[in-house]
Order: C-alpha cells, then sequence, then structure tokens
C-alpha cells in the first residue's frame, strides 16, 4: 500500500492510535516518516501530531475548492500547513472540519472557560429572552400595569446593547 | 486541595522524587486578524505590538523581559529554550514576533508563534492545579484588554484544530531512571496512550528521552474541562510515580548490584572525564539523581544536581564562560564544571560479591575519602 503523505512510496511503517474507542491509521513510508522527524518507534506519542498534520488532508471533497472570504486560505493551503488561516476558517471550512474534530478529540462542543466577555454578553441576552416570556405572558394575562413595566425595562437593555440604535 | 485519592498533588511526591516540574499552557488568538502563520508581515507586527502593550502592564509582569525575536542573539534565545521558556519554533522566528517573561520566570508568552498568543506557567515540582490557577489568572487579565477569538460551539479558535477549544496543554516533566532500567518504560508508554495522555522526551518533540526525563501531557483539547483535564492528567501521573518508586524498590531489591554500579560508574566518569557530551551528561547525572534518592551518595544536594541539568546544557555552558564555544570546548568546560560540582562529594555506597555463607552484602562505605 502507498505512503498515505506522498502517495508515492511503499509504505512501510503502520500507525495505528486508540483513543477511547476510536481508531485512527496511517500508513508511511521510510522517508516521510523520517521527513517528520517520526524514526523512533517507542516514541509513539508523536503519532497525534502526525495524525494532526494527516487529518488536513483527509478533509471531504465538499469542502474542495472552498476558499475563506476573511482571509483568502484555501483547502490546498490547509492541507499544506496543517493549520488554518484565521478564526472565520472553522466556519468555512466546518464541513471538513467536523469529522477531522470529531476524530481528534474527546468531545464536538466546548465545555471549559468562557471569556469573560462572551459570558457577560450571553448572560444579558439569556435575561432579555427571560424578560420577553414574561412580558408575553403578563400580556396573554392582561397583566397590562406589569406588561408596560416589562416593555420599558427591555427597551432599556436594548439601549444598552445598543447604544445609538432607536429601538 | 485534595483529590479523590488520598494526597493533596504535591505532597505525596514529598521532594521532588518523580516529577521535576509542572507546565500549563495556552493557545489564543485575536479576533479580526488572520493567524500568525498566514498573516502578512505587517499585520503580525501589528499584532505583536497590541499584545506587548498589554501584556507588559500586568501585574505578574512588573520587571519582565519584553523583547521582540529579533533583538535577541542565537545564544540568548538557546538559553530561553533550554529553561523550557520558549519553543524550538519560537527561537526560529525574528522580526514579527516576540516574548513577554515574568522576572521569576515561572511566566513566559510567546507572542506570534503558532498562535497570537501561547502562555505558559512553569513551576518546580508536582504542582498541575496551582499552575492552572496562575496561568488561567494571566488569561483573565489579558482578555480584559484584547479580543480573542472564541466561538461558543468550539471555544477558543486556534491556528491547529489540534488545539481547538480549552487551547490547553498541560504537561509534567517525570525523572524515571528506575522505569528505563527495568525496561519497563515502553510498557508504561503504551498504557499512558492508551489513556489518552502523550509521553515525550525531554523537550517535548518526539527527541529520544535523555537523562531519562519524560513529558506527560494530554493530547486532546475539546470536550473536557481544564479542570477535569488536569484532575485526569494528575491520577495518571500519580500512577506513573507509584510505579516508578515501585520499580525502584523491586531493582535495590533484586538486582541491587545493577543500580550500584550505574551510580559508581557515573560518579567515576563525571567526576573524573576531560571530555564530557551533553547526551552522556544528561544519562549520568539521571543516575546520580537516583543515588540521590535513594540515600547512596552524600554531600550533594537535590537542587545541585538538578541545577546541573540545565548548567551542562550548550548554550548554559557558554553563558557560563562568557564566550562561544566549539562543541569540543563546550565538552571539556562542560566536563571541568561536572569534575567541580563532585569534587566534594564522597565515593557513593556499593557492594561487593560475598561468598555463599553470608546473607548480606558486605557494603564498604568510606566517608570522607576524595
Amino acid at each position: 500500500m502507498l505512503c498515505d503523505f506522498c502517495k508515492e512510496n511503499e509504505a512501510t511503517v503502520h500507525f495505528s492510535q486508540v483513543v477511547g474507542d476510536k481508531v485512527s491509521k496511517i500508513d508511511i513510508c521510510e522517508t516521510c516518516a523520517k521527513a517528520k522527524g517520526f524514526t523512533d518507534p517507542g516514541n509513539i506519542s508523536m503519532l497525534g501530531d502526525v495524525l494532526g498534520e494527516f487529518g488536513a488532508g483527509q478533509m471531504t471533497p465538499e469542502s474542495e475548492g472552498l476558499r475563506c472570504p476573511v482571509c483568502g486560505f484555501t483547502q490546498a493551503n490547509f492541507k499544506k500547513q496543517g493549520r488554518l488561516g484565521c478564526s472565520a476558517c472553522y466556519d468555512t471550512f466546518e464541513p471538513g472540519l467536523k469529522p477531522l474534530l470529531k476524530a481528534m478529540h474527546k468531545g464536538e462542543r466546548h465545555v471549559g472557560k468562557t471569556p469573560r466577555k462572551v459570558a457577560t454578553s450571553q448572560e444579558s441576552s439569556e435575561h432579555l429572552k427571560q424578560l420577553e416570556k414574561e412580558l408575553s405572558r403578563a400580556i396573554k394575562d392582561e397583566r397590562f400595569e406589569q406588561a408596560a413595566q416589562l416593555r420599558d425595562e427591555i427597551r432599556a437593555l436594548q439601549v444598552k446593547a445598543n447604544p445609538g440604535s432607536l429601538v | 486541595m485534595k483529590t479523590s485519592d488520598t494526597h493533596a498533588e504535591g505532597e505525596v511526591d514529598g521532594g521532588r522524587l518523580v516529577v521535576m516540574s509542572s507546565r500549563v499552557r495556552l493557545a489564543r488568538n485575536l479576533s479580526g486578524t488572520p493567524f500568525p502563520g498566514w498573516a502578512k508581515k505587517a499585520e503580525r507586527q501589528k499584532s505583536l505590538e497590541s499584545i506587548k502593550a498589554v501584556a507588559r502592564i500586568l501585574p505578574e509582569m512588573n520587571g519582565a523581559l519584553v523583547r521582540s525575536m529579533d533583538e535577541f542573539t542565537a545564544i540568548e534565545k538557546q538559553l530561553l529554550v533550554e529553561r523550557h521558556l520558549i519553543s524550538r519554533e519560537h527561537a526560529a522566528k525574528t522580526v514579527g514576533s516576540g516574548v513577554v517573561i515574568s522576572e521569576s520566570e515561572v511566566i513566559s508568552l510567546m507572542i506570534n508563534e503558532e498562535d497570537h498568543l501561547r502562555m505558559q506557567a512553569l513551576m518546580p515540582g508536582f504542582c498541575l492545579r496551582e499552575v492552572w490557577q496562575v496561568i488561567d489568572r494571566v488569561d483573565s487579565e489579558l482578555e480584559e484588554q484584547l479580543n480573542y477569538a472564541y466561538s461558543p460551539k468550539l471555544g477558543y479558535l486556534t491556528a491547529c484544530p489540534t488545539n481547538v477549544g480549552t487551547g490547553m496543554r498541560a504537561s509534567a516533566m517525570l525523572h524515571l531512571p528506575a522505569l528505563v532500567l527495568a525496561e519497563q518504560i515502553n510498557q508504561i508508554i503504551q498504557a499512558v496512550n492508551k489513556l489518552g495522555l502523550a509521553v515525550r522526551g525531554l523537550y517535548g518533540e518526539g527527541t529520544e528521552a535523555s537523562g531519562n526525563l519524560f513529558q506527560v501531557s494530554n493530547q486532546t483539547t475539546l470536550g473536557e474541562r481544564e479542570e477535569d483535564l488536569i484532575e485526569r492528567l494528575n491520577k495518571v501521573i500519580l500512577q506513573i510515580i507509584e510505579h516508578e518508586k515501585n520499580a525502584r524498590l523491586a531493582l535495590m531489591e533484586k538486582r541491587p548490584q545493577m543500580i550500584y554500579d550505574q551510580i559508581g560508574r557515573a560518579y567515576g566518569v563525571l567526576g573524573n572525564a576531560c571530555v564530557q557530551s551533553s547526551k552522556e551528561a544528561m544519562n549520568l547525572l539521571s543516575m546520580l539523581r537516583l543515588g540521590l534518592d535513594l540515600g547512596l551518595i552524600r554531600g550533594l544536594d537535590c537542587k545541585r544536581i538538578d541545577d546541573m541539568f540545565l548548567l551542562t546544557q550548550p548554550a548554559h555552558l557558554q553563558k557560563h564562560v562568557n564566550q562561544k564555544l566549539t562543541a569540543e570546548q563546550r565538552d571539556m568546560t562542560r566536563a571541568s564544571l561536572l569534575r567541580d560540582t563532585l569534587k566534594d562529594v564522597s565515593r557513593p555506597k556499593t557492594m561487593s560479591f560475598s561468598p555463599p555463607e553470608s546473607t548480606e552484602p558486605d557494603h564498604e562505605n568510606q566517608p570522607g575519602a576524595a
């Protein structure tokens, strides 16, 4: 079988990685193995990096010919460098990236730290949604005085979030 | 701070028996500008300046080293690599990349390496939770002044998808001489790999493990909370520590002559060589360290040996004598530094073969002999 990287030489080195129940395999020729610095069979941990690089070449045909509108990065660039061009690339190449991320990581969604700015804006949009719910309930129950209060509170928050806009 | 096991994180390893250092690195990028590998030179200059301006005024960065990479000589950069403050990749950068390193050298920020910001906290011993708290605080302080590239679904967006999510690489440097001598190290590495963690030789780049030093780190960054990642790593490290301790006991019990021999030779060579290679020095120092841990060497403290691991590195040697040296000159300087370190240290304990009547090995101990 041919080397997964250069697709020219015969693959003589075969690696498989098992993370949980995910199996990832690559077959690589000696030349590419040396080029990647992957010479010590005892150092299996490098596999993660090599897989990451290789993963770049695994993007599905859907994303062929795609180009990031923000930075101009193409899938061919990704294949070559193994890295993306800008944050927008994650949206641009989403279909191709999704299976890659799934294979590489423990989960598909981020569950860790959130930047404080993002957290507070998330909180305030949730707070807004809650107020709007209460407003429609108040109207339904014909509690118009309360509805008026809620409407004013909502307006105040919206102005705060978008200063200078007319709501 | 106690884990669900019996010991608090740092206590179990009492005196840095196995864990030499702990490190947490976070990868962050600015939003609205391309990642450093794709950005144009002017864009990199701009992001370098904005990040430098914000980083240098953090409370932790009082008296910090703030530099653009083109302001360093090659040896200065190599010194930073040897101290684990920058990566080799970063040392190769010049204009458009920079560093902000705290005076204590605990916190180091690389600007425009693979990502706009690679920040790390590095401390001696087994203290991953503490090191995470330190860098978490720095990260939050920076985030107040900068706009990070972040998506609620994928987390912190990084140049390489292998880092997306938490952008965190937590690692510890472990000294595992007994596991190597007992030829159990490959089993351990494979078992650790199966648990989704990576094991690398010194300086973390797929190099062979010199000095019996191994870096254990997480491999995945998405789908797990930072605290859980650290707990997972802690648990595995605790197990590796147990294995190393058991291997030491087993070797001393079943093949003590091998241990005494390795330590004796290390003492002999390091104490007398005229030309000493870096690679051999690392391995011999590892044996001395083992000898110290086992109580077989007196007159040398832990810190001095651990310092030697660093001071015998090429750039540190050249700094020590304040001049550039050729390879052979370095080997001679290294040898003389090591001879000097060992000159007042007595010979380590050893054993001789005893005829079948007596059951105990005959320990030769000559205190005070030069």
